[in-house]
């Protein structure tokens, strides 16, 4: 055995470590540049935790007096969650039709459909709800607005991808009897993607009642301008209040709406 | 009449009562008479673009906003990619660890989640000063709690056969971590991250609108001196970033899986 030597070309080679080494390279350069852009030091960090160990110990205990005063607005945020919700919930339905692949027969109409969708979830809805403040004035209305203009996004894409997921086998059975479109529609397409779609309107509200808490930073009502105005009298103990408060509800529908959607699929 | 029916009115007779409540609080008015007229003029500028703020040679334009923006989002997501991963590990369920270990981790994470971002934004403003720096620690802070729920998963999820082979050939722990667990949940970690990335640049883009840096400023500002064709130019610039990352992100996120 001694007498032969294993060639070292026989050998397998060791998976080559040059592609893991020059990623991590990279990734280094990016957070390098990065935190140089942004100005990002750990000097700045420590001089500025006590104030944040400051601001903690201000906050606490929690002005909970003030608990009344912001009752109202976080109804009214809840009101502009709903509401928002229920308008991009009716204006989705039609566009996820016309962006299903198996609903339309023409690939322009529900790419065209899909690009749109995906073009309304880009924008960020404190930026929507900024804008439509700029159009509509202060208040409920523009938060409304752009809570509905995200959700049309959310819910349009999921239902649309519900949809192509539907079995075919009620369709054809309904075709063969000879129901024409409206009756195929009612009968063989609703029934399989209501349930989905009330989980998708529900997971939506979720996510817009964390969402209109923090519209009243731009002016488009609810709790969120409240946020700011006890911020900005230094008047921290309220604050948090208002945090603990809006953490409360939102937890609250978390959980009532996870059960719901449990129930539902 | 059945059991279910009667349930069925009732859930439909709530469904109606939340609608009155809802509808009963609304504002009826308050429609600015120049609404339309803004409304045009958004759109005039949103296809009347004012390219010529795309690059300024001296000082803020677009692209450096932009190029804030993604800097918030790299940093605020290496922070919490890293601060994440002990928490991860104390929320994750295991065989031989108590429940009430991995639920008081799961506790915290989702308080961390519900936290919105801007308003830790606004309490880093207040330590560290406005800036972007605030704005990335905000973003790092809060999508430990997105991240670690994700790792925790993953780690749940694991493979328990390797480490039982390490652990029978009396690995140390560090070896056990090194050689078992990293491997293992490696690729799910990084996709993850970078799906919180994307998740990250979209929020990076608002921070500006409280002065925690980014592309947001200048929008606001945009926003508020009614300049439309500069605020048309800056949305289109959000758009193409947030495609473009979500691409090219969704392209690795699949080279991963």
């Amino acid at each position: 055995m001694s007498g032969t030597p294993t060639p070292a070309a026989a050998l397998p080679k060791p998976p080559s470590k040059l592609k893991h080494g020059l990623t991590l390279v990279l990734v280094v350069l990016l957070l390098w540049g990065s935190a140089h852009r942004i100005e990002a030091s750990f000097g700045r960090l420590f001089k500025g935790l006590p104030n944040m160990g400051d601001l903690l110990r201000e906050m606490f205990p929690p002005k909970w007096s003030y608990f009344d005063n912001v009752v109202h607005p976080m109804l009214d945020t809840i009101r502009m969650a709903i509401a928002g919700t229920t308008l991009g919930a009716i204006v989705a339905v039609p566009l996820a039709v016309l962006a299903a692949a198996n609903m339309v027969r023409s690939p322009w109409i529900y790419q065209t459909f899909r690009f749109i969708l995906n073009l309304l979830r880009t924008i960020p809805d404190l930026l929507l709800a900024a804008m439509f403040v700029a159009i509509f004035g202060l208040g409920m209305i523009p938060g409304i607005l752009a809570l509905a203009v995200f959700s049309v996004g959310l819910i349009a894409k999921l239902t649309y991808e519900s949809l192509e997921t539907i079995d075919r086998g009620p369709l054809e059975a309904m075709t063969s009897v000879g129901a024409n479109r409206l009756q195929l529609i009612l009968f063989s397409v609703v029934p399989q993607i209501i349930p989905h779609f009330i989980s998708y309107v529900l997971y939506t509200f979720e996510i817009n009642v964390r969402a209109a808490a923090v519209l009243g930073l731009v002016g488009a009502g609810g709790i969120g301008l409240y946020y700011e105005k006890t911020l900005g009298f230094l008047e921290y103990d309220k604050t948090n209040t208002i945090i603990l408060f809006t953490l409360a509800i939102v937890l609250a529908v978390d959980y009532l709406s996870t059960k719901l959607r449990e129930k539902l699929l | 009449m059945s059991r279910k029916r009667w349930i069925r009115w009732l859930i439909f007779a709530i469904v109606v009562l939340i609608y009155v409540w809802t509808f009963w609080g609304l504002p009826v008015s308050g429609i600015k008479p120049t609404a339309g007229q803004i409304t045009r003029s958004i759109f005039h500028g949103l296809f009347h673009p004012d390219w010529g703020y795309v690059y300024l040679p001296d000082g803020e334009d677009l692209l450096r906003g932009l190029l804030d923006t993604l800097a918030i989002a790299v940093l605020g997501t290496f922070i919490s990619a890293i601060l994440c991963v002990p928490f991860a590990f104390w929320a994750a369920s295991g065989r031989n660890k108590p429940r009430l270990q991995s639920g008081a981790g799961k506790l915290i994470l989702s308080f961390i989640r519900t936290f919105p971002e801007i308003v830790m934004a606004l309490l880093f403003i207040k330590a560290v000063g406005p800036g972007s720096f605030a704005g990335a620690l905000a973003l790092g802070l809060h999508s430990i709690g997105m991240l670690g729920k994700l790792f925790a998963e993953e780690i749940e999820n694991m493979d328990a056969g390797p480490t039982e082979a390490l652990v029978a050939t009396g690995a140390s722990r560090f070896q056990i971590l090194w050689f078992a667990i990293l491997p293992q949940v490696l690729p799910g970690f990084l996709s993850y991250t970078l799906y919180r990335f994307e998740l990250n640049v979209r929020s990076a883009t608002i921070l500006g609108i409280i002065g925690a840096g980014g592309i947001g400023t200048p929008l606001i500002f945009a926003l508020n001196t009614r300049h439309w064709d500069r605020v048309g130019i800056i949305l289109l610039g959000i758009i193409v970033t947030v495609t473009l990352i979500d691409f090219v992100s969704g392209y690795f996120r699949r080279k991963l899986a």
